[in-house]
């Protein structure tokens, strides 16, 4: 079935500004659902879905489960060990065998970029980007943009900056693009060893300076660094990094306004973040994480075909 | 019919354009035991010639394309020496210089001698051999040049990868000096380059692709012809993609450094764009780059910076393009497309004449690595591609010759064909619709 966002989920960039809003207003009362003493109503009931993951990724996979299962879907997850250039089943076996199945709806996360439209092309069920590759994560994005509109209301002209590898975040381009489409203004900030070489090309303002950025934003979203990129020569070392980058409390008191701290996680305290920042006031890390499960319940509900109204519905009958 | 009986064949009527001789002229071209009798004069047929009537169609010294991928030796399946050479003939080559990036790695005497029979056995285009640089093209050490151009090898090079040492190049440009062939450079700094999947620039960035950044390429194109310099060998480098390394050839010639250059018909006609929405078919190595090196590309073979049009033919099996993007493998087929995507982004734009875009397909390669054919002077082999550049066509890669279907070309509109292609006097291919 076609809902009123396409057939599927791949990123942000295709979207438009109005099937972002419309994500994110039927996220709202979704929220409410997992809200109550009962948190599961019949709308995705007799929906097979199932949760393709070619990457380990347990935050990702459980707040997708939670938002199937509090709509009643049957859902099956399916981990592929290895990456997909190990030997073993192709993806496109992979997506024949799926289809074969009968299956309504796939969410896959996969370390390939253009991984899910690949499937999604060759897969008459809906596809759901869990994040592929360093191309998207659309529904951390959308939970980001949900997060930061509860702070801000309107998010015409406020000013988002991203913090650290962006080269190699799926969650930083899924962030320009729906920041952008919903009028913020979007900066970047990292060593430029971790920003892609044509970042202003993208529209962004970039910033050496994680100083200069706290002076400039209204919100961060501070990004996970991996180890594995000091190993790869990107950066001298993590406590250089948290030196030079690391959002501390001794930074963010210097800041002219409040800033609103978010972080797709798992986080690594004291080389990204210190403690006190993510555990701090200024931290929405634990309502991102419930915006989650309420933008993917409302992800997969679109998906099936459903309108806003029928969500308002489904919670009324349900309640 | 036996070789040493053939008959002869009159090419009446056609427009003769070879720039080796300066003709373009009106007139006939008659091939006799193989090799050109006469060229440009209307003669009458002698007794029991094949008579071709070409009105209307480009005569021209038969098409050369020095960097063809083949398989064969390991992997038949992809394409074998016939079928590429099948291919060729279909797309107007008389003449093609086979990779040695075969399995095994062609860098022994035996091999060359193998993929060369293979060539004749097949009887299409001629197949010369390429012959490694290094043995299994690892870099190590340097193969048995002498003995592979005694087999038939026309020059060398380890393409799939770059020579990393810069000592190694050296001493192979300057060992082959003593047998006056190429040395053949993929031009590719690999700490730059690795895990790389199309051009670094801002679509890289969008799509969330590592890129190969412009200076992968240039840093070797400026290190081997500094080592072309020292030596004195013959530094030919392959398939240019960047604005950055048509000027440093150019700086290299201008100083009179012996140096050559090659572009691939893909990087004259498509951009980076053509990778949106993970399109295996526009991926290979080195990567389409930007509108601004397509036309510094274009310049330089204009300017004559850039000697030689090739197709970098690189058959894949169908399934292992179909696949993720950053895993599926690098190259696409060009020999059936390569005339017409030259046609109608070079000659129908007006980057360059049909002597010039002749020039570049058979003349020059000729020359540059000392091959025959290149012109239709008398007493030359009667190698002869005679071709319509306004006829429309549609690429159909499923009539392809070639065993790969791999093209970026899938369903686009272009202007130029091959209609009929002679070797050594013999019609090899000749198109039926
Ligand atoms: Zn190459
Ligand atoms: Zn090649």
């Amino acid at each position: 079935m076609i809902g009123p966002l396409g057939k599927d989920l791949l990123g942000l960039a295709p979207l438009s500004a109005e099937q972002i809003r419309l994500v994110l207003d039927t996220a709202v009362p979704f929220r409410e659902i997992s809200e109550r003493q009962i948190k599961k109503v019949p709308t995705l009931r007799g929906m097979t879905i199932v949760n393709l993951f070619f990457e380990a990724s347990t935050r990702t996979r459980i707040s997708f489960e939670f938002a199937e299962k509090r709509l009643s879907a049957d859902t099956v997850n399916v981990a592929v060990a290895g990456s997909s250039v190990s030997k073993g089943e192709t993806l496109v076996d992979t997506a024949r065998n799926l289809e074969a199945m009968k299956i309504d709806m796939v969410v896959i996360r996969h370390p390939a970029s253009g991984a899910a439209q690949f499937l999604a092309e060759r897969i008459e069920s809906n596809v759901i980007n869990a994040g592929d590759g360093t191309n998207e994560h659309p529904t951390q994005g959308l939970l980001d943009l949900l997060t930061l509109r509860d702070r801000f209301g309107d998010l015409t002209g406020r000013r988002i900056c991203i913090v650290g590898d962006v080269l190699h975040s799926r969650v930083a381009r899924s962030n320009i693009w729906g920041l952008t489409k919903l009028g913020a203004e979007v900066a970047v900030c990292g060593p430029r060893s971790l920003l892609p070489n044509a970042i202003g090309e993208m529209g962004v303002t970039v910033f050496d300076r994680v100083e200069a950025a706290i002076e400039w934003a209204d919100a961060l979203n501070v990004l996970r660094l991996q180890l594995e990129r000091m190993e790869a020569g990107y950066i001298p070392s993590l406590r250089e990094y948290n030196r030079v980058f690391g959002i501390t409390r001794a930074r963010l008191e210097r800041a002219p306004r409040d800033l609103c701290i978010l972080h797709p996680g798992p986080m690594n305290r004291g080389v990204e973040i210190d403690s006190d920042v993510a555990d701090g006031p200024h931290s929405v890390i634990l309502h991102q994480v419930t915006n989650g499960v309420a933008v993917r319940m409302a992800v997969l509900y679109l998906l099936a075909g459903g309108k806003p109204e029928l969500a308002e519905a489904a919670k009324k009958g349900a309640s | 019919m036996s070789r040493d009986v053939q008959r002869d064949v009159l090419l009446k009527g056609g427009r003769i354009v070879d720039p080796s001789q300066g003709m373009d002229t009106v007139g006939d071209v008659l091939l006799r035991g193989g090799l050109v009798e006469s060229c440009g004069a209307v003669v009458a047929a002698p007794d029991g010639a094949d008579v071709i009537d070409c009105a209307g169609l480009i005569v021209s010294p038969g098409f050369i394309d020095v960097h063809v991928h083949l398989r064969e030796p390991g992997r038949e399946d992809v394409e074998t020496v016939a079928t590429g050479a099948h291919a060729a003939v279909a797309g107007g080559f008389t003449g093609l210089c086979a990779m040695p990036n075969t399995k095994p790695v062609t860098d022994n005497q035996a091999t060359v001698g193998f993929v060369k029979r293979r060539g004749e056995d097949a009887g299409y285009a001629r197949v010369y051999p390429y012959g490694a640089i290094s043995v299994s093209q690892k870099g190590d050490t340097l193969a048995e040049m002498g003995e592979m151009v005694a087999a038939g090898a026309v020059a060398f090079t380890d393409d799939g990868r770059p020579v990393e040492s810069a000592h190694m190049m050296r001493t192979a440009l300057e060992y082959a000096r003593a047998f006056n062939v190429p040395v053949a450079e993929h031009c590719e700094d690999m700490s730059l380059a690795r895990g790389g999947a199309m051009n670094e620039g801002v679509v890289s960035a969008r799509l969330g692709l590592k890129g190969i950044p412009a200076e992968a390429e240039e840093i070797y194109v400026i290190r081997d012809i500094l080592l072309a310099r020292r030596t004195g060998g013959h530094i030919h480098l392959c398939h240019l993609s960047t604005k950055g390394s048509v000027e440093l050839v150019r700086w290299g010639k201008e100083r009179g450094i012996n140096v050559t250059a090659e572009v691939c018909s893909h990087h004259i006609s498509l951009t980076e764009d053509a990778v949106e929405g993970y399109n295996t078919n526009a991926k290979m190595n080195p990567p389409l780059r930007t509108a601004v090196d397509v036309q510094a590309l274009q310049q330089g073979l204009a300017d004559g910076t850039i000697d030689l049009l090739v197709t970098d033919h690189a058959p894949h099996h169908y399934d292992e393009k179909e696949r993720e993007f950053a895993d599926a493998p690098n190259g696409i087929v060009g020999l059936e497309t390569a005339l017409g995507v030259n046609c109608t982004y070079l000659l129908h734009r007006g980057v360059l004449s049909l002597a010039q875009m002749i020039d570049a397909m058979s003349c020059k390669p000729a020359r540059v690595f000392h091959l025959p054919g290149g012109s239709l002077a008398r007493g030359q082999v009667g190698d002869v591609t005679i071709f319509d550049p306004s006829r429309a066509w549609t690429v159909d890669a499923s009539r392809f010759k070639s065993k790969g279907r791999n093209t970026p070309y899938g369903g686009h509109a272009l202007t130029g064909q091959a209609r009929i292609t002679l070797v050594g006097g013999r019609v090899v291919y000749r198109a039926t619709d």
